[in-house]
């Protein structure tokens, strides 16, 4: 049963803050976005707070409570780990990916962390082929406020894309 | 009820296409590009292979630990369900409703009492049995099935179904060897090695499609060649680098393949045979190398085993990762891989996660599932619009012993055995 007390507890946020956040967090998918679509990949962990984490999962996995992740990086090591590979040791074929990402949603925040969620697309061109979609998902964010800047601590990215087309290089 | 339907020699049911104007190449070490691209040849196939008396990879037991659990899978190119009914009994059948055709299960997992089609509501039991039709005698006595309709006609076609250390494989065919002799002692140890009767857990599934024939995997993980040359990562962090204890081996048949390898302890020391591989850093390190660090826990002497069970499934034991690919054809330009990931259902927390960090390595994102997704759609582009020739697999000689490593004569002996297994 909700008692008063447990009312008070869930407080909306002010309509106010919430649109500063939402464009607070927009600014920052923007840049995140951009950093991805240019190929700048060994700049995407500087997103990152240093515990960061980030995952990506397939919505089978999430909805049935599978822990398997397609992608996922625990601290900035792994983060640092997974820009390096790609950027020095895997073999893919040039590509361009380009993000679309929807205006944030923000849901909470403590004073300190902003909880908001975005929907993704990624379209992926490949030399001689067709655009295609290589991506549809939803960030499921936690940013950490640090003085007017934003950091990643935690990014679930769960996409509805099941079946990938081929693989995904860059992480959404 | 138990359902007993059968496909009944689906094989012969359908006239073989002529494939007479297609002409194997005398030289063995050449490989021709029709078997990759025409659609005679794979409709041939899904006939005499996947149809044929083969063992095809359906599921883990632990994808389905509970009675009414249920999975759709594959074998070959046909949809199916692998359900688990209230005796703990594993069954497998056609996903096409008796009816009109329906492919009727449109869920990737799930638990249930009966699966009923949605379009007319008939009504199955977790073996694919008929158990009941709505309007059987009609309305008011007008309509309805005829007389004569009996439940036990309409059956899902089911599937023979056995069982080995929590896999489940499936074969249209009755009349076939046990698993075990399908596989052969040396190659029934190494499944072992991966499988040894432990209870698994389920950690997830992958999907993806791939733009090129289902043999070109197949190829893939009988090529150890390419191990040292297109996975930089490997070599970079020194998991795996020429000069490592490897060995490649086939059962008799040659249609099976194990492919092993021993990682040493710490970094790789420098050694002549890393000239030849550019990308051997001997001063690169992760900066977290949690990814690739080995907990000792199996008796055995390799740190991998990259198995291929003929015609669907690639087992993978890699440091602590495990995992079954299974290879599901669309056609003879594409495929689907489902890559299934798993632990044992006594690993603790830290192990467990232990696992799911190191699975970056694999699957359609992996730092080396990427490589070969690529490299097999390289492959396929080229086949595909080039002009037609043969490919050439010429490395090693066929008499050579397992711990020759540097050859393609498991991808030779995977061939000779499917032209005899199709006739070519
Ligand atoms: S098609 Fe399934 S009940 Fe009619
Ligand atoms: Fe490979």
């Amino acid at each position: 049963m909700l008692t008063a007390q447990t009312m008070t507890a869930k407080k909306p946020l002010d309509a106010a803050l919430r649109r500063d956040l939402s464009f607070a967090v927009q600014e920052f998918n923007a840049d995140y976005a951009e950093t991805l679509d240019r190929g700048d990949i060994e700049a995407w962990p500087s997103y990152f707070t240093e515990d960061g984490i980030y995952r990506l999962i397939a919505r089978d996995n999430a909805d049935s409570s599978l822990p398997l992740s397609l992608m996922s990086c625990e601290g900035m090591g792994m983060l640092k780990d997974r820009a390096y590979a790609i950027a020095h040791t895997e073999m893919f074929a040039p590509r361009y990916v380009q993000h679309q990402i929807s205006p944030a949603r923000v849901t909470d925040f403590d004073g300190e962390i902003i909880t908001a969620q975005a929907n993704y697309v990624i379209l992926e061109t490949l030399v001689d082929e067709p655009t295609r979609l290589l991506q549809c998902g939803k960030y499921r964010d936690k940013f950490l406020m640090q003085g007017d800047r934003l950091l990643i601590k935690e990014r679930n990215c769960i996409y509805d894309t099941v079946l990938v087309p081929t693989c995904i290089v860059y992480p959404p | 009820m138990t359902n007993t339907c059968r496909f009944n020699d689906a094989a012969e049911a359908h006239a073989a296409p002529d494939v007479s104007d297609l002409v194997w190449p005398n030289d063995p070490a050449e490989i021709p590009d029709w078997i990759y691209t025409d659609q005679r040849i794979y409709d041939l196939e899904q006939a005499r292979i996947f149809q044929g008396r083969t063992w095809n990879y359906i599921a883990l037991d632990c994808e389905l630990p509970n009675p009414g659990d249920y999975i759709r899978s594959y074998i070959g190119a046909t949809p199916i369900i692998v359900a688990r009914d209230k005796d703990g009994k594993v069954h497998a059948f056609e996903n096409r409703c008796a009816h009109r055709g329906a492919e009727f299960c449109k869920s990737y997992r799930g638990n249930t009492k009966q699966f009923i089609c949605p379009y007319h509501q008939w009504t199955y039991d977790l073996s694919g049995a008929l158990a009941s039709v709505p309007f059987r005698r009609g309305v008011k006595g007008v309509g309805g099935m005829p007389a004569d309709f009996k439940l036990e006609d309409h059956h899902l076609r089911s599937l023979n179904v056995t069982t080995r250390h929590g896999v489940v494989f499936a074969s249209f065919r009755d009349d076939i060897e046990s698993f075990e002799d399908y596989l052969g002692p040396d190659m029934l140890d190494q499944f072992d090695t991966v499988f040894d009767g432990r209870p698994l857990k389920l950690l997830g599934v992958h999907r993806n499609v791939m733009p090129g024939n289902w043999k070109l995997y197949q190829e893939n993980l009988k090529d150890p060649y390419h191990a040292t040359l297109l996975h930089t990562y490997l070599t970079t962090f020194g998991l795996f680098v020429a000069g490592n204890k490897t060995m490649i081996m086939t059962d008799p048949k040659g249609r099976h393949s194990t492919l092993c390898n021993a990682r040493p302890q710490g970094r790789p020391e420098n050694d002549q045979t890393k000239s030849e591989i550019r990308s051997f850093h001997a001063a690169m390190q992760l900066a977290d190398p949690r990814v690739i660090q080995l907990i000792p826990e199996k008796d055995s002497p390799w740190t991998s085993n990259a198995i291929t069970i003929w015609p669907n499934l690639i087992l993978l034991r890699q440091t602590n990762i495990l995992g079954a690919r299974q290879i599901v054809p669309m056609g003879p330009n594409q495929f689907m891989l489902i890559w299934t990931t798993f632990g044992f259902a006594d690993d603790d927390t830290a192990m467990e996660q232990h696992r799911l960090r190191q699975n970056n390595i694999f699957g359609p994102g992996g730092f080396i599932g990427i490589d070969d997704n690529e490299a097999i759609k390289f492959v396929q582009d080229g086949v595909m619009r080039s002009i037609p020739r043969h490919g050439v697999a010429p490395l090693g000689k066929d008499v050579e012993g397992p711990e020759v490593v540097i050859t393609d004569r498991a991808i030779r002996s995977m061939y000779r055995h499917y032209r005899e297994e199709m006739g070519l």
